[in-house]
């Protein structure tokens, strides 16, 4: 298991260091600084094993987490541990910085000894840990209290404390997706997929227990069987383009009973409170593609690039896409840029080598371009430039995979509230994940 | 908060200052105090000293301060075990708390305090606290078992805590079966027989009932202790299996590694027939693919994962060649995993998806990424036969942006796929040529070459290409030298006429200007050869090439399903068995994959897998490109049974001795009378010094002999040949050590040796040793006595100023001059040096006789070893006796003073053993045969003047040899004894 867990600086200053194994020396420490943050090239893996000691890293900003051990420990365990530990060192003070890990150093011990236990990692849901770990110190709590604490560490629950009461039962529902694509110069899709986040917000009162369907193509076509169901499934569609579609894969927090799911596909759980995600997806199948980015490069003579770039949108002419940038990268020897767009701002950016084109909004099927002469220094560099693909953000109202949530339903039979009496919230939100076109 | 003004005291005295704030009456100055405290030990300062007053501080019932107190505690209780008892009374008292959480606090932090003494007071609060009403404070104690058995296994044992830990598997809580599980995992590691988890289909279920309650994490550990469980049948096997598949839909990576695992593992039980059997495989594709889209560190895990699980069943990811694309800003990493796994799932499919992906990858920016996709492009073409020729155009392409390490990349790799497809693409050596001068890589190098040799006939200025590398022969790496060797006698061979100074000068550089016995072996090999038999060379030099096979470093069948039951962890991510970076017990229990048990016992794999280009199937071990040892094996039953056979049929004698003989009785009939069968199998050396004589004068000797008047024997001709022709078109394998070995075995026959040197072992162990490893062994060169050491760096410091010094001993055996390491050693470093002896020092004698008592010191300690020295290395070079003398001293020693003793097993005959022995100054003074028994007459000399006789007896056809030994010290002959057997044996 994790025989020790260490917090650098970017310099390799040690910030936090705790030692859960004895066979994890002091040396430890210094051996990672030397041969990982001191490196002189770049460290091409994040596992490395120095001197039979491996070392897990992550970096977030410019602080290094450090997992230590000399034995065959989970090694994917020991990085969900690891971003897990940041969640939860961001979900107690923000943002993870040094100055930061210095203000609550004591603090981080504190959580490191109770998720963290002889290198084995313990109940981390932050929700359970504000509860008792306070750096208030655990003065006025009850006998009830106390039980009440360890029995949702330790409890199958362990994301839920009992006794929670809104006025107002309210519920927030986000479909985020991230659509990605790698489009090769002459229009053909090298791979597309959308990645999606159904992410909540819950304001329930008690311990409800929650049902969540969506047009997933396996229920759908389960119930079309079944005949009388599949009319209501239909009309609750509200007549869409299409009707269901094929999940690839989905992961459920792990609220969500996942043997149920199994058995019979279907989302129940019992919410955490406040904010969560509660599952990731992922589909392939008859995407959306929201932006279709034509380029056209040509070389003309050595010191020259004529550059063109159409973008096409492709979705209903009553939405419309928000937060639009092309990036065009140039060549390292550009020494200018001339740009003329029809729509938006366009703006060639020298220190990252590419052409930022800003649309704030664009309907649906509309379509807009730019064209640039790029100037370039002569150079006998014998290596062509590489070329890297244009990439582009944008933010849609629609999800690209085509998912619709289509019902979410609450009991609480405990509590005199019924399914009608919450208010719910629905959103679809869909950005561009790496969305890349060579040219 | 400004709780990082702690990390800022710097001023001295400060011990001082915190000792009186520590004592200080006001809680919140002391509690600043220990955070200061904390602070200092983060930073590594030693804080130490202050250990009675943060212990003072511990009685407190301000929570926050107490765990801080704690953190120091468990720090520095090791260094300070006396004082941590002080603590153990309220360590005791808090057991008791009405708070579990204070309860569970104590109990936690008592594990960690490695103290010997504290574990006794530990018992009972554990005992209490593990059957506690509250299950915070049982799942706590549960891990505490754990603690206390890696500090005192005896105890846990005596006090019966494993039983109690047992019951705790059938707790009501999940958390508390989940740490249990762990820890009793991590408790039967340590015990790879005993029983202790007793899995059976009982607790088997109840593991998959908490399974469903417990947290992410206790997920992990029980599906990790599922998996080291052995199905009775395919019914129990697919009923978890089928209980274990939700679990892939899990958030957690870890979680849905640790199923895959699982399900890896018992599906190897199901029938394939089986309905169930297509679902699961299925099944497993998504949530593998899911995988990637996690964070990168994670996404590298699963890839290394995923490497395995493609080799191991290529049909789960077979459709899903486009989720491995790399993307731009995939960290590099991340890139080459990526392209590895495209490669294993590249198929006639997806070929040209793959192709047109390669070819963009080799124009990015990262240089290892960019070779390591041109080499991918070479080993679609390998792997797909209809993609090669646009594989090799591909190749031309990039061939032509004349970007040094790409065409560099390129030419090795096209030499392969001359390998597999011979005669095909042969058009495009003109291009390759024009790109002579970029290379200056000796991989590539050494590949150009070879090309131009094999197809020498097709070049018209081959030979003058060749000439240019010949100008910087000395210069050149030992690969290029090898290559370069073996492509001008092949030129040789097909254009005789104009090439035959070009050839000349090669041997000669090879043979007479080179330090390098592989060269040199090989250099005398062509040029016996050569002058023997012409046609017999062309048939050998320019035999019929083996083509090669398509998949390369696959992992071998028995490794790779032990990875396999290591799904997730460590070794896969390192594609090692624990047991390579894992030290102690733990991890050297290797697991397997369990077998089927159905009735039918028919192949593991489908049949409908067999289809898929070179998918490895489980019975049949796929073909691979053998590594070094295999390769080598290879080349003998290569010549065995190819032209071997076709020569005239070796001495009878031989054939029994079985392929080396062949190679050994050849040589032995053509070189000499004397005959010496050598080992079997190759020894494979790596450090041990060779026995190869590396006197400047030996090398003349053997050309004499091989330029001399000996009848060609095809039989040698072959043996000797045939391996450098296959060697140079045998891929990357750095084969020189292997060839050179198989040499050095030619060397040895028919000329004295050198002395006989015993291989080095390690005398003193990094682990006894704070990281210092020494091994070594004793060598007499040129009548010095020297001491060779390896001095390996396994810790994670710096080592300097090495010093050495012996204690006395029986030959007053004493370092000639200081241990000459100038350098310090840094970690992971090793260093061989050699240190003369003398044998004037100090005399006591030892027990047994040749041991030697050496102390070692260094920067960080002085550490102490024993070792024996063989008394062969005493032997010194004047200790021929004459033959009067000889009778006479022998007729002199009383009979009581004579030892006979028996070695048996040697096969050598006198002649031979005799030279033998010459080498380690052991002298024949005369020979005498009797009734078909050779009795030799022998004198040694030891370097304290003690004289020794010996009376060697050997019977032809009989292994035992008998042995007199006379001496007047009759307590050296055991030692005596033991050195000539090392030395005949060897």
């Amino acid at each position: 298991m994790i025989g020790g867990l260490f917090i650098y600086n970017h310099k390799g200053e040690v910030l936090i260091s705790r030692v859960y194994r004895d066979d994890i020396g002091r040396n430890a420490v210094d051996a990672f600084r030397v041969n990982v943050i001191h490196a002189r090239q770049q460290v091409r893996s994040p596992v490395n094993n120095i001197a039979r000691t491996s070392f897990f890293h992550v970096k977030r900003s410019n602080i290094w987490l450090a997992a230590v051990t000399k034995q065959n420990v989970n090694a994917a365990m020991v990085f969900e541990f690891l971003y897990k530990m940041c969640d939860v060192m961001a979900a107690y003070f923000g943002k993870i910085s040094e100055e930061n890990i210095k203000n609550n150093f004591v603090l981080i011990y504190e959580l490191l000894d109770e998720i963290l236990d002889f290198g084995y990692p313990q109940n981390s849901e932050t929700g359970a840990l504000k509860t008792f770990i306070t750096q208030q110190g655990i003065k006025s709590q009850t006998k009830e209290e106390q039980s009440q604490i360890t029995s949702q560490v330790t409890g199958q629950i362990g994301w839920r404390r009992e006794g929670i009461k809104y006025r107002r039962n309210e519920l927030f529902l986000d479909v985020l997706e991230s659509v990605n694509l790698l489009m090769s110069p002459q229009g053909q899709v090298l791979s597309a997929h959308v990645s999606g986040r159904v992410v909540m917000k819950s304001y329930l009162s008690g311990m409800p227990e929650c049902k969540f369907g969506m047009n997933d193509k396996i229920v759908i076509d389960k119930q079309g069987k079944g005949g009388a169901t599949d009319e209501a499934a239909k009309s609750e569609l509200g007549g869409s383009g299409k009707q269901s579609i094929a999940i690839d894969d989905c992961t459920f927090h792990q609220c969500v009973r996942l043997s149920k799911f199994d058995s019979e596909r279907s989302i129940s759980f019992i919410p955490p409170d406040g904010d969560y995600e509660l599952m990731r997806y992922r589909t392939t199948k008859d995407i959306i593609l929201p932006f279709r980015v034509i380029p056209l490069v040509r070389e003309v003579g050595r010191t020259k690039l004529e550059v063109k770039v159409v973008i096409k949108s492709n979705f209903k002419p009553s939405l419309l896409a928000q937060k639009i940038e092309v990036r065009i990268p140039t060549p390292l020897n550009t020494s200018g840029v001339q740009v003329i767009c029809m729509k938006g701002k366009a703006k060639y950016k020298a220190s990252e080598n590419a052409i930022v084109w800003k649309i704030k909004r664009m309907a649906g099927m509309k379509e807009s371009q730019i064209s640039a002469e790029i100037e370039l220094l002569p150079t006998n560099d014998k290596k062509k430039w590489a070329r890297p693909p244009i990439s582009m953000n944008f933010e849609v109202p629609f999800a690209p995979s085509g998912l619709k949530v289509r019902y979410l339903k609450v009991f609480e039979p405990k509590l005199n509230y019924s399914d009608h009496d919450v208010i719910k919230w629905v959103r679809y939100i869909g950005r561009s994940g790496i969305y890349e076109t060579r040219c | 908060m400004t709780d990082s003004k702690y990390f800022t005291t710097t001023k001295k005295g400060e011990i001082f200052e915190l000792k009186a704030e520590l004592n200080s009456d006001k809680k919140e100055k002391k509690k600043e105090a220990v955070k200061k405290v904390i602070a200092s030990m983060t930073v590594g300062k030693d804080v130490s000293a202050l250990f009675p007053d943060v212990v003072n501080c511990m009685q407190t019932d301000n929570l926050e301060l107490k765990k801080l107190v704690y953190l120091y505690l468990m720090n520095y209780a090791k260094s300070q075990p006396d004082m941590a008892i002080m603590a153990v009374n309220t360590f005791v008292k808090d057991c008791e708390d009405p708070n579990p959480l204070i309860r569970a606090l104590a109990v936690r932090t008592m594990g960690c305090i490695r103290v010997d003494k504290i574990t006794e007071y530990l018992c009972e609060p554990l005992r209490k606290c593990l059957k506690d009403e509250d299950p915070y404070v049982r799942k706590t104690a549960a891990v505490c078992v754990a603690k206390l058995h890696d500090i005192n296994a005896q105890l846990v044992e005596d006090q019966g805590f494993l039983d109690t830990l047992k019951d705790l598997i059938s707790d009501s809580n999940p958390m508390v079966v989940a740490n249990a599980v762990a820890a009793l995992s991590e408790i039967a590691e340590s015990h790879p027989n005993s029983n202790l988890l007793d899995l059976n289909p009982q607790s088997i279920n109840k593991l998959l009932t908490a399974l469903n309650e417990c947290t992410e994490w206790g997920q992990i550990f029980i599906l990790d202790c599922l998996a080291n469980y052995t199905p009775r049948d395919d019914r129990e096997s697919q009923s978890i299996c089928e209980r274990v598949t939700p679990r892939l839909s899990h958030a957690n990576s870890a979680v849905v590694l640790s199923a895959v695992k699982v399900l890896m593992k018992f599906m190897e039980m199901l029938p394939k027939d089986l309905d169930y059997y297509s679902t699961l495989l299925k099944k497993l594709a998504p949530p593998l693919v899911t995988l990637l889209s996690a964070e990168p560190e994670l996404q590298y895990v699963a890839l290394r994962n995923i490497n395995l699980i493609v080799q191991k069943r290529p049909e789960i990811l077979k459709h899903e060649m486009k989720v491995f694309f790399v993307k731009y800003n995939d960290p590099i990493y991340v890139k080459l995993e990526k392209l590895d796994i495209m490669i294993r799932l590249a198929s006639q499919a997806n070929i040209a998806q793959v192709l047109a992906e390669l070819k963009e990858y080799a124009t990015e920016v990262d240089v290892d990424f960019v070779r390591k996709a041109v080499r991918a492009i070479g080993r679609c073409a390998i792997k797909v036969e209809q993609s090669a020729e646009r594989c090799v155009s591909t190749l031309l392409d990039l061939i032509q942006t004349k970007v040094n390490y790409v065409v560099q990349e390129a030419i090795v790799v096209i030499k392969d796929i001359f390998r597999k497809y011979p005669n095909k693409y042969e058009s495009v050596i003109a291009t390759l040529c024009e790109n002579l001068d970029s290379l200056d890589e000796p991989e590539a190098r050494a590949a150009m070459i070879w090309i131009v040799g094999e197809y020498a006939e097709r070049i018209d200025n081959a030979d003058e290409l060749l000439e240019s590398f010949l100008e910087g022969f000395h210069d050149e790496s030992t690969q290029v030298q090898l290559q370069l060797l073996t492509a001008i006698v092949k030129l040789f061979l097909k254009k005789p006429t104009e090439t035959q100074e070009l050839v000349q000068q090669v041997l000669s550089l090879a043979t007479q200007d080179s330090d390098n016995p592989d060269l040199r072996d090989r250099g005398y090999i062509y040029w016996r050869l050569l002058s023997t038999d012409p046609v017999a060379a062309k048939e050998v030099v320019l035999a019929e090439k083996p083509l090669i096979s398509e998949e390369t470093d696959l992992i071998e069948p028995t490794l790779l399903e032990e990875l396999i039951c290591h799904i997730g962890t460590l070794a896969s991510v390192y594609h090692k068995p624990p047991s390579a970076f894992v030290e102690g017990s733990r991890g050297v229990q290797h697991k397997r994959l369990p077998a089927r048990t159905g009735s039918s016992g028919e192949s593991v794999e489908s049949p409908e897998v067999g289809s898929v280009a070179g998918g490895p199937g489980a019975e049949a071990p796929p073909a691979v490109i053998p590594s070094q040892g295999d390769l080598l094996g290879d080349l003998l039953n290569l010549d065995l049974a190819g032209p071997a056979t076709s020569g005239p049929p070796p001495p009878p004698a031989a054939m029994q001795l079985g392929t080396m003989d062949l190679l050994g009785g050849g040589l032995d009939s053509l070189m000499g009378d004397e005959s010496e069968p050598p080992h079997i199998p190759l020894r494979m050396e790596a450090q041990s010094p060779s026995p190869q004589p590396q006197s400047p004068q030996s090398p003349e000797y053997y050309h004499a002999q091989l330029g001399g008047d000996i009848g060609g024997s095809p039989a040698m001709g072959v043996g000797f040949g045939a391996p450098p022709a296959v060697m140079p078109a045998s891929l990357n394998a750095p084969v020189g050590g292997g060839l050179g070995d198989l040499f050095d075995l030619g060397g040895s026959v028919g000329m004295p040796t050198g002395a006989y040197i015993p291989p080095k072992t390690v005398w003193l162990p990094a682990m006894k040793a704070k990281g210092l490893e020494i091994s070594g062994t004793f060598a007499r060169r040129a009548g010095v006595i020297q001491m060779e050491l390896t001095i390996t760096n396994k810790a994670m410091s710096v080592m300097s100023d090495f010093a050495i010094q012996f204690n006395r001993n029986s030959f007053g055996l004493a370092p000639a001059g200081p241990l000459q390491i100038l350098t310090p050693l840094s970690p992971n470093q090793t260093i061989e040096a050699s240190l003369p002896l003398s044998t004037v020092g100090p005399v006591m004698k030892m027990e047994p006789l040749n041991n030697l008592q050496v102390a070692v010191k260094n920067n960080i300690d002085v550490f102490y070893f024993s070792c024996q020295y063989p008394i062969s290395m005493l032997f010194v070079e004047d200790g021929k006796m004459d033959r009067q003398v000889f009778l006479g001293t022998w007729k002199d020693i009383p009979n009581e003073h004579e030892s006979q003793f028996q070695i048996k097993d040697c096969h050598l005959n006198s002649d031979a053993a005799s030279n033998k022995l010459q080498g380690s100054n052991i002298f024949t003074i005369a020979k005498r045969t009797v009734e078909g028994q050779d009795m030799l007459y022998q004198s040694i000399k030891l370097t304290n003047n003690i004289w020794v006789l010996a009376e060697l007896r050997v019977q032809a056809g009989n292994p035992t040899y008998t042995v007199s030994l006379k001496c007047r010290a009759p307590e050296v002959s055991q030692c005596v004894f033991q050195s000539l057997e090392a030395v005949l044996k060897n």
